[in-house]
């Protein structure tokens, strides 16, 4: 039996719809499990992650308030916050991903884009790569990749992509 | 304080706080146990450094206490022994010493267990901790290619810690149905492509002089190897993350009573909600108390840390707030689903206490 990470059912509050991603950036929390953590409730100076009644809690997201700044990346313990934009460009969606291995890439980089299990999927390129002290030394990648694999793509692998340059 | 990780600091700031003189003795060249392997940020609450990676939160701690006149530490010591009149034995330098403690608060830990297959005794085969230790403490990668078996939180972590080091961990096999650590800290390795194989094992790992392959077998729901679906991987490394058992000698020989609770992880010592076990003046926090996180190991800490101090008669205006926070945070962090097996075990523990007159 191999364990296929996915997106689970019941993830309402924690992943945002097609609609609400349609408006612009915004948080994607795929945190499943009731584990006894609650940091990025205070991560977020808009107050769109609700307090946690219990620290069991899932973490919920106001997604009217929350702005997609990714404030809450860095933050999460469980390196299980994404920011997704899919108003960035036409066909090319920006995810932004925290990424705590060496060599960092550089913007301009074409990186493999890597799903839940790490297969492949795509080419990205590396638009931003955030790095400041407070995110005590986890990086925040920003990647551009084809719009309709904004909700696959969570890695990347550096040193070029199996599948090719985007931009050619 | 008998050990200085997270549940010996915060047990010697907590009794330090309330005025009581403190000794860390610890094995260790510097403070902070197991904390100073964590590379990873730590979950939990603000008040346990939420957030803040265990490498960090080591120093943390200590600072607090380092300069402190009325806080000693001594390292590179390792106690030896417990003797009938209170006194432990310190080796040093290869020196023996002897020190009494009015109140000892024992916070030694866990060590890992050991799984019987073919092979096991070939270089090559670790446990998890000494790859953490080797790779972190020491910056040295223990080999090129990992299998590691046991995807409880130290596996996957551990497994995390090797990618990050640029090791390849070929995959991560558990005997259980299911993953037993948090689901965050295993889509951190399988988002690098690290295939996590659930109801499967090692069976044997095989190599001349070292290790230089591993065989890995499905389990049916019974356990049992199932025939024909055996699959080697060229490995040179075997690391073994099977679980922790108190580490309780100490408690033994100073006539302590145990009692052998699996949640916890084996013998644990009978206690009371302070912590103080059945031997007046020795109390527990920690690993040792139970297997749990570092998060728990530090509230464990600050509890006995706080009541030691008080039975010796030290007093602080908060004592009866911070006892109360406490209690009320180590709770919390152990009421989800993920703390049920915890729960179960001290339930177990509190009615061993209470049949022999431990606990009230």
């Amino acid at each position: 039996m191999r364990d296929k990470p996915c997106v689970e059912p019941g993830t309402q509050g924690r992943i945002p719809d097609a609609a609400r991603r349609a408006r612009g950036p915004c948080a994607v929390i795929e945190c499943f499990e009731e584990i006894p953590c609650d940091p990025c409730h205070d991560a977020c100076r808009r107050g769109a992650i609700r307090p946690f009644d219990d620290i069991n809690h899932l973490p919920e997201v106001d997604f009217n308030r929350c702005n997609g700044c990714g404030a809450c990346i860095s933050v999460c313990p469980g390196l299980a916050i994404f920011v997704v934009d899919e108003t960035w460009k036409d066909d090319l969606a920006v995810v932004r991903l925290p990424y705590e291995f060496l060599p960092l890439p550089s913007p301009g980089d074409t990186v493999a884009g890597l799903d839940r299990s790490g297969r492949e999927c795509c080419a990205a390129t590396v638009v931003r790569v955030e790095k400041a002290k407070r995110q005590d030394r986890t990086a925040v990648v920003w990647i551009e990749v084809p719009k309709p694999l904004s909700m696959e793509v969570r890695h990347i692998r550096v040193g070029g992509s199996a599948i090719g340059s985007r931009e050619g | 304080m008998i050990g200085a990780g997270p549940a010996g600091l915060c047990a010697a700031i907590a009794a330090r706080d309330m005025g009581a003189r403190v000794t860390c003795v610890d094995s260790g060249d510097r403070p902070g146990g197991q904390l100073v392997k964590q590379t990873h940020k730590f979950f939990g609450s603000r008040a346990e450094f939420a957030g803040k990676r265990g490498i960090d939160i080591a120093g943390m701690l200590a600072d607090r206490i380092r300069d402190d006149p009325m806080v000693e530490f001594m390292l590179d010591s390792t106690v030896i022994g417990f003797y009938d009149d209170g006194a432990i034995g310190i080796e040093h330098n290869d020196a023996l010493t002897f020190l009494r403690g009015e109140r000892i608060v024992c916070a030694t830990g866990a060590s890992e267990r050991m799984l019987a297959f073919p092979g096991n005794d070939l270089p090559g085969v670790y446990g998890a901790g000494a790859v953490q230790t080797l790779m972190n403490v020491y910056g040295v990668r223990p080999g090129k290619a990992v299998l590691m078996v046991g995807a409880g939180n130290i596996g996957l972590i551990v497994s995390y810690q090797l990618l990050q080091a640029g090791v390849e961990v070929v995959a991560v096999v558990e005997a259980m149905p299911q993953v037993g650590g948090y689901d965050v800290h295993a889509r951190k390795i399988q988002r690098v492509g690290v295939p996590i194989l659930t109801s499967h094992t090692v069976k044997a790992v095989h190599g001349t002089r070292v290790v230089e392959g591993a065989t890995v077998v499905a389990l049916g729901s019974d356990f049992r190897p199932i025939p024909a679906t055996e699959e080697y991987f060229h490995v040179d490394t075997v690391c073994l993350a099977v679980g922790l058992t108190p580490l309780a000698d100490l408690l033994w020989q100073a006539g302590c009573k145990m009692a052998y609770v699996p949640e916890l992880g084996g013998h644990v010592a009978l206690r009371g909600e302070d912590y103080e076990t059945s031997r007046r003046g020795i109390y527990v926090a920690g690993d040792l108390a139970g297997i749990e996180e570092a998060s728990s190991a530090m509230i464990e800490g600050t509890i006995a840390g706080l009541s030691a101090a008080q039975s010796l008669g030290h007093e602080a205006p908060d004592f009866e707030e911070r006892l109360a926070t406490a209690r009320a945070e180590l709770a919390a962090l152990r009421s989800g689903p993920k703390g049920q097996k915890v729960r179960l075990g001290i339930e177990r523990l509190m009615r061993l206490g209470r049949e022999v007159g431990v606990v009230a």
